[in-house]
């Protein structure tokens, strides 16, 4: 176990050099940085001198360990559309991000756990293949189209959720929320729901499985066979062996839903993480794009790491398989 | 079997058990013909379109915001109505049908090319040029391909001047998308690669000094080929909706030269006038399409090769 321990942690450290390094890469190499810090008609000495005070000219291995360095104390310099500290940037948009996918996290759950048991139980009734068909659907639509329906619906015909913005929120020391106020929970509803639609249904149709798995199991047909009501069976026996996959599945499909949030924010004009780094992107504002992609890589091999040491706690069968499950695709 | 000719061929093929599969699943049917309809639509969309959408003598700003003909106000020239700019919406989605696709099959192809041809490199050379393979594959994997594919577009419009990045806007699209989805070809084409350096076939060729290159090109690739083609038609479903979200984003198609993905970005902007059509068709043409290409991969993965899922 500890040398699975320090191995996972050893690969998740050159993960995160090595995400540094294409960071660093873009940083250094994608346009020349002098550019971005003088004005358009400084001289070639002002220019030579900029490059030495700021030690552009040093070999490269240093600046990237310079860059490493900075990076680790969360410093990533100036964004260049902004004219603002990248890292002032990000902490200001990482609470909208941040709730908005936890409300989607739980959301899957809350909703994904019951309607896969429902589904599982009773898979010839007329709602179970109404689900079915309703998320294979889920699936198919793009979800920025999921998105743009939900404000048509909601938004436009209805008149009942707003359909962009964060709505109030209430400043605790740096972290704003919307949790607090009536607008702020209203607005979060259509965004984390476009959100979490695509892991809803992930975890509906992993739910439904397993269960159905399980339930043939030898040890439900004793728990019958001794004359357990069908809720404890279900609930307490079935349930149980149901839920550790479904554990990792959530793990991983967190850093998914990171990502997508990017959509998300995009569609309902989220001011998240996710709305920087698409207009980072649009106007190559690189220390931007680099310090996201550093941070959600963080994230990300935080979470993978932890998943994959859980996923050996729980099941000791696993131990001998170092190969792991990956993220969803796009 | 030793029939070739074109007629035996097609009736050697109706009767396969692909061909058989095929008929038995309804679903696979109705998806293919959508997709032939479509892909018809996109290759003579010049030819089918009633208006030209680039033709902006052509347009009469009286005609703006038209809903689709059969609602009241419509205008039987413009079966789905028009946009704000007078624009045929029927028009300016067969367009955009065509770019979509034209992105999307170029990218799996682009990913096509360079997975299999890392994976052959991989699996045959072996050492250090595998494992250098195996670990970006590995890192690449542990990302979700849209953002990979949103920083490798950043960095290309970082890397080209402001003023051509429109012009340039297709190529862009197609190296990011392409440059994020080749490590599944690689990984699938390496796992039998190594497989097939095994064979008596290979030990042959090299005991008769053939050299490394021919090998993986003439000897092995056409077969571990057949993964490949499976993986494509999946890829494709995934490659369209990624251009799709990159253009809804704002980082793909210009709105001079719209894809699927740009009409949408551009018609929500008017979601609120109350112009849905303008949204609502794009919208469900896209989901058609990537549904369609979806249930095809799905059950051309199951026809061929079980134990790809």
């Amino acid at each position: 176990m500890f040398v699975f321990l320090v191995r996972r942690l050893f690969q998740a450290v050159m993960v995160m050099l090595a995400v540094a390094f294409i960071a660093f890469l873009m940083f250094r190499y994608l346009g020349d940085p002098v550019n971005n810090i003088v004005s358009q008609d400084a001289t070639q000495e002002q220019r030579e001198e900029v490059r030495q005070r700021r030690h552009l000219d040093d070999p490269m291995i240093i600046q990237y360990g310079r860059f490493v360095a900075n990076a680790a104390k969360g410093d990533f310099g100036m964004s260049y559309r902004n004219s603002r500290p990248v890292s002032a940037l990000l902490a200001e948009r990482l609470p909208a991000t941040a709730e908005l996918v936890l409300v989607a996290a739980l959301l899957s759950l809350v909703l994904g756990i019951p309607l896969g048991i429902y589904t599982a139980l009773k898979p010839r009734g007329v709602l179970s293949q109404g689900l079915q068909i309703l998320s294979l659907i889920g699936i198919s639509l793009p979800t920025f189209v999921t998105g743009i329906l939900l404000i048509l619906i909601f938004s436009v015909w209805l008149g009942w959720l707003p359909s962009f913005g964060r709505g109030e929120v209430i400043d605790i020391g740096w972290w704003s929320t919307g949790f607090l106020t009536l607008s702020g929970l209203k607005a979060l509803i259509l965004p984390s729901f476009m959100l979490c639609l695509f892991q809803l249904t992930l975890i509906m149709r992993l739910v439904r499985a397993e269960m159905m798995e399980v339930l043939r199991a030898d040890y439900i047909k004793f728990a019958k066979a001794r004359g357990l009501r069908n809720r404890t069976i279900h609930f307490r026996h079935a349930l149980k062996n149901t839920l550790i996959p479904v554990v990792t599945i959530f793990g991983l499909q967190l850093g998914g839903l990171i990502a997508f949030a990017i959509i998300t924010e995009t569609v309902f004009q989220w001011p998240g993480m996710g709305a920087l780094f698409i207009q980072a992107v649009n106007f190559t504002d690189v220390p931007v794009m680099a310090a996201y992609l550093v941070m959600v890589s963080l994230i990300f091999v935080i979470i993978n790491t932890s998943v994959d040491l859980l996923y050996n706690v729980i099941d000791p069968r696993l131990r001998a398989d170092p190969t792991r499950a990956s993220g969803r695709g796009a | 079997m030793s029939d070739t000719s074109f007629t035996g061929r097609l009736r050697s093929f109706a009767d396969s058990d692909l061909f058989y599969s095929f008929r038995r699943s309804k679903t696979t049917v109705i998806a293919s013909i959508a997709l032939a309809l479509l892909v018809f639509f996109a290759i003579f969309a010049p030819l089918i379109s009633p208006h030209d959408p680039f033709d902006i003598a052509g347009l009469n700003l009286l005609d703006s915001e038209l809903p689709p003909s059969w609602l009241e106000g419509g205008n039987p020239a413009y079966l789905l109505g028009t946009d704000t700019q007078a624009r045929d919406v029927l028009s300016s989605l067969l367009y955009g049908l065509r770019i979509s696709l034209l992105v999307g099959f170029a990218s799996v192809i682009l990913a096509a090319v360079v997975g299999v041809f890392l994976g052959l490199v991989g699996g045959f050379v072996g050492g250090i040029a595998d494992a250098i393979i195996m670990r970006i594959a590995d890192v690449l994997l542990s990302f979700p391909a849209i953002l990979v594919a949103l920083l490798i577009n950043g960095v290309m419009r970082g890397i080209l001047p402001a003023n051509q990045q429109d012009g340039a806007a297709i190529v862009v699209l197609v190296l990011s998308i392409g440059l994020t989805n080749w490590v599944q070809y690689a990984r699938t084409v390496r796992g039998s690669t190594l497989v097939e350096r095994q064979r008596e076939y290979v030990q042959a060729a090299r005991t008769i000094g053939v050299g490394p290159l021919r090998i993986m090109l003439t000897h092995i690739l056409p077969n571990v080929l057949g993964p490949v083609l499976v993986l494509a038609t999946i890829n494709l479903g995934m490659a369209v909706l990624t251009e799709a979200t990159l253009s809804f984003l704002g980082v793909g198609m210009p709105a001079t030269q719209p894809s699927l993905g740009t009409l949408i970005r551009v018609g929500n902007e008017y979601l609120f006038s109350g112009i849905w059509w303008v949204v609502i068709f794009p919208s469900a043409t896209l989901a058609v399409l990537v549904l369609a290409v979806n249930l095809i991969g799905d059950w051309l993965r199951d026809a061929l090769n079980p134990k790809l899922r």
